[in-house]
């Protein structure tokens, strides 16, 4: 194949991608489960939705920005939960965490009574919604404790495609998944780059410098460094066929991330803080599996 | 934030419920569920003051075309004219699905 032949192939392969970027929540949601198996729980007619957000002068989502459902992958009962990252930055308020995090916990009574439930979390999340504060933080805090337990009898599959990227509270309940998949487009960080700028100043981050933040906190790098475990092009039925994979492979022998104390005190060690590492270097650094 | 209600006579029974949208910048989205009455309802829920005289106008030309009793509801970000009509057309269009 030549060089023209090989870009029109590649040009066409392209054309024939759906994006998940580009899907709303509930879009996902039903691109993600078995055609057809689809079951919306609490959706927008149920109408459980802020009751915050008017009080402050906001309109609130009739499904508070949360999107649960209930299906299959590859037959096998599944819950998932999408966050709308249109609406409202995606952030998690009262009723959206705990949508988010009563599902979770309805899918671990399920489980340890011996009836598995596939859990899949599709983030795209600024964390916690600034308007209901500590109500949202403590629904987030819930969401955190559920995934630990959860992930005893099953793995928790977390998908981030982008273009909020998830951060905040949500960014440690993305840590938290057993599975996590990323596209280049997604970004997980604990602060968001306009929040560490307007904190630290232009010198510490300059928020408007993309390939910056990229290179730091982008799907590519946080890939690399280990914190997510595919990296899959934005690709709707790429990230459907990932998500049935994490669930029927055999389950890791290692750790979850989040019992590896040693190792990231490790690794952080290797760290200076008056010289910061970029993001080629800390790729250097913290390498893909790299032994403690 | 106002909320906005308007009445509209209707030709003919909805039977189905949609759901389009998103309260996203510029956005909205639009709840359509059949009517409890003959009527058609429309609630406006809207995040811009101010534009009573804009949103009669938008509705009262897209339910002169349709005629179904329905209860809608809209929660508004900020969406210009043009893609409220866009959203109500593509709920009428849901209804067929």
């Amino acid at each position: 194949m030549n060089a023209d032949a090989a870009s029109r192939a590649g040009y066409r392969r392209f054309l024939e991608r759906r994006s998940f970027i580009e899907m709303s929540a509930r879009e996902r949601v039903r691109a993600v489960l078995d055609p057809g198996t689809f079951r919306e729980m609490l959706g927008p007619f149920d109408r459980i939705k802020s009751p915050w957000l008017p009080l402050q002068g906001i309109v609130a989502q009739a499904d508070d920005g949360v999107v649960l459902a209930r299906g299959t992958l590859q037959a096998k009962p599944a819950l998932i939960a999408a966050i709308e990252g249109a609406y409202q930055g995606g952030s998690m308020g009262e009723v959206s965490g705990a949508k988010i995090a009563g599902a979770l916990e309805l899918a671990l009574d399920d489980c340890a009574r011996g009836r598995l439930i596939l859990p899949v979390l599709l983030f795209e999340t600024g964390g916690v919604r600034l308007q209901e504060a500590n109500l949202g933080l403590a629904a987030i805090a819930e969401i955190h404790a559920a995934i630990i337990a959860l992930r005893r009898y099953v793995p928790v599959v977390g998908v981030i495609a982008g273009m909020v990227g998830c951060f905040g509270g949500m960014s440690l309940a993305a840590a938290l998944c057993t599975h996590l998949i990323v596209t280049p487009q997604a970004r997980l960080g604990m602060n968001g780059p306009e929040v560490i700028e307007q904190e630290a100043g232009i010198d510490e981050l300059d928020a408007t410098d993309r390939a910056l933040i990229w290179s730091l906190i982008g799907g590519e790098q946080r890939h690399a460094t280990g914190f997510a475990d595919d990296l899959l092009d934005d690709d709707a039925d790429a990230i459907a066929a990932a998500v049935r994979k994490a669930f029927s492979t055999a389950p890791a022998s290692a750790p979850a991330r989040s019992m590896q104390v040693e190792r990231y005190v490790e690794l952080l060690r290797n760290i200076d803080p008056n010289l910061p590492p970029d993001g080629e270097s800390l790729r250097r650094l913290w390498k893909r599996g790299s032994p403690p | 934030m106002e909320k906005i209600q308007y009445d509209y006579s209707a030709r003919h029974i909805v039977k189905q419920r949609v759901h389009v949208g998103v309260v996203g910048s510029g956005d909205l989205e639009v709840l359509l569920e059949p009517s409890p009455d003959a009527r058609t309802h429309v609630l406006v829920n809207t995040s811009v003051d101010g534009f009573e005289a804009t949103w009669k106008n938008v509705l009262d030309r897209f339910f002169a075309r349709f005629q179904g009793a329905v209860s809608i509801e809209i929660n508004d970000f900020g969406a210009t004219p043009g893609t409220v009509m866009l959203r109500l057309a593509q709920a009428v269009e849901g209804l067929g699905a």
